[in-house]
């Protein structure tokens, strides 16, 4: 792609200076919606632009906004909790694209009628959060954070809020929870967020990469966002590209992308003159895919992923080069998950506990050929039974696993 | 008292939250707390249950919830490599054993002196830039990337000379 919509900062040097945001169109947006829209205006472009959530689930964002609460206060959280083994997107947009960022969690604050947005930041990013604390103080500076801005009613607050260390906290209902200062656990829903939120109030939570995208929908208009992408899953997307690849991080692309084009165009394929194995096209949180022909041809959307077994998420591509034994793979998950499972749901507490214990026996080689089958009993065991999408995570990596890789795993329990 | 010492900052902190939400200002001054002891001591946890009027338990439980938080006293610096599976890929976690080698400690273990402890930890959104860590200590958190065991032993030895001086 020539162009950014959401890491403009590789065309625009120096664009997390306010001075330069300004010079290149920065807040003359959210200046002019505060001015001359209504709240309804920004939701219906929004909505009309087909902007699906970046964090991983692909909720439609002004689709989410227009099931706000009437209730006031309203709130807006930001999800800036990025722990999704093989993420690191919101984080160079925090850091290299800061403005574009904030303008976006402005206007949605807007949209939804919110005087405060929470920015909820994972603790390790404590840098970044100390940077973005300044920049959001130079706003105030400026008049684009504060009471009565540019003469309206509208008065605006931004507050960072620091995580530490729950990789739990980066689903919604938990994070709410977290900021609400209690252990970062699922709730039950419904209600939902939009309705019964932060504070027990409406809030709308969206990523990073989601807001840093609204600015520009709204200068440029729905139908400008549409010329990216495809029909369902329109815009770019950061793909977070890692693991045994040439040359790994952030690439925008539109979305439907296929998966060959970002491996070996972008990427530069596999080092070491070694071959594709699998690629996990979600992080941790998405069933592992063999690297077929179809698959590789595959469009890197939120429909067209799921039609050869797993999902588009967050983006974060891991490649797994031939020389990787899959079981291995699976036991690095498992053991993700059984870390970060928060204990609410017993299928998912226990679960991840019995799916590592097996795992750890097949990795050492002290397992026997039943343990494969008893490894994936306790996975479907697990599924379907959780609050949160925590324990679907963890035991479909597990399944998809041991079916598609199943010589892998027989391998490791013949050769002990 | 953190109470006495930090009044303006804590003042601070609980004006960021709405009216009769002060809970939500635990996790801020757990981190003030952290900074101010070290660690997470009982009574850590009794001042700012005391300055939120909350039972210390409903603060204490918190601490072993969120990994950066800290019961125990440890090293001055906590070393916290990501040995993660993007990391891994790249080789994390032979970087890992390679600088407990040098470092004469395993896995969770502080070296004698008090300065460092080393340990594993779970994705930290530097996957690219691996092998990678981060250093946490009471001034706060920093991340290293790119690493070598060569330039991450240079790092080490500048975080246990800073507080031999120190």
């Amino acid at each position: 792609m020539a162009e950014h919509i959401v890491l403009r900062h590789r065309d625009i040097p120096d664009i997390d200076q306010l001075e330069v945001y300004l010079k290149h169109g920065g807040f003359e947006t959210f200046t002019d919606v505060v001015k001359n829209k209504s709240p309804q205006e920004i939701i219906d472009v929004v909505k009309a632009s087909g902007l699906r959530g970046r964090g991983g689930a692909g909720f439609p964002t002004g689709l989410k906004w227009s099931f706000l609460g009437k209730a006031k206060p309203r709130y807006v959280a930001v999800n800036a909790d990025e722990s999704e083994p093989g993420t690191f997107k919101d984080r160079e947009i925090m850091e290299r694209n800061p403005f574009q960022f904030l303008e976006g969690v402005a206007i949605c604050c807007y949209a939804a009628e919110a005087n405060h947005a929470y920015i909820y930041m994972r603790g390790e990013f404590w840098d970044n959060a100390t940077r973005i604390e300044e920049h959001i103080q130079q706003l105030y500076d400026r008049g684009f954070l504060g009471k009565g801005l540019f003469g309206s009613d509208v008065d605006l607050d931004f507050h960072v809020h620091l995580g530490a260390g729950a990789y739990i906290c980066g689903e919604e209902s938990a994070l709410l929870e977290s900021l609400e200062g209690k252990l970062g656990m699922p709730r039950l829903r419904p209600p939902f967020p939009t309705v019964n939120g932060l504070f027990s109030a409406p809030t709308v939570i969206n990523n990073v990469e989601t807001l840093t995208n609204v600015p520009l929908i709204v200068a440029q208009g729905s139908d400008w966002y549409r010329s990216f992408g495809t029909e369902k899953s329109p815009g770019t997307k950061v793909f977070c590209l890692s693991g045994n690849i040439a040359r790994p991080g952030n690439y925008e692309l539109p979305l439907g992308t296929p998966f060959r084009e970002l491996i070996f165009e972008h990427g530069g394929g596999i080092p070491d003159g070694k071959q594709l194995k699998a690629i996990l096209p979600a992080g941790a949180s998405a069933p592992i895919l063999m690297a077929t022909d179809e698959v590789l041809d595959t469009k890197m959307d939120y429909e067209s992923v799921p039609n050869v077994g797993s999902q588009l998420g967050s983006a974060s591509v891991i490649i797994i080069d031939d020389s990787v034994d899959i079981s291995w793979v699976e036991y690095k998950i498992s053991n993700f998950f059984k870390h970060e499972s928060c204990g609410k749901c017993t299928p998912c507490r226990e679960g991840t506990y019995w799916m590592l214990q097996i795992l750890e026996r097949i990795h050492e080689g002290t397992a026997t050929p039943d343990d494969i089958d008893l490894l994936d009993s306790v996975a479907q065991g697990v599924q379907g039974k959780c609050l949160c999408a925590l324990g679907e995570f963890a035991s479909g990596a597990v399944v998809a696993g041991v079916e598609r890789f199943r010589s892998d795993f027989d391998l490791k329990v013949a050769s002990r | 008292m953190l109470a006495d010492k930090y009044r303006e900052r804590i003042d601070g902190i609980l004006a960021k939250y709405p009216e009769g939400h002060r809970r939500a200002a635990i996790m801020p001054l757990l981190y003030m707390a952290q900074h101010e002891y070290g660690h997470l001591s009982r009574q850590a946890v009794n001042e700012v249950a005391g300055i939120l009027d909350l039972d210390p338990t409903e603060v204490g439980k918190l601490i072993r919830f969120y990994t950066l938080f800290h019961d125990e006293p440890g090293g001055r610096s906590r070393v916290q490599i990501c040995t993660d599976l993007p990391c891994a890929l790249r080789g994390a976690e032979h970087f890992a054993e390679a600088l407990c080698e040098n470092v004469g400690v395993r896995l969770g273990e502080t070296t004698e002196d008090g300065a460092l402890t080393i340990e594993a930890v779970m994705c930290l959104a530097g996957c690219d830039r691996a092998p990678m860590f981060q250093v946490q200590d009471s001034e706060g958190i920093h991340y290293h990337e790119n690493q070598t065991v060569e330039s991450a032993m240079e790092i080490i030895e500048g975080l246990r000379g800073q507080t031999a001086d120190g």
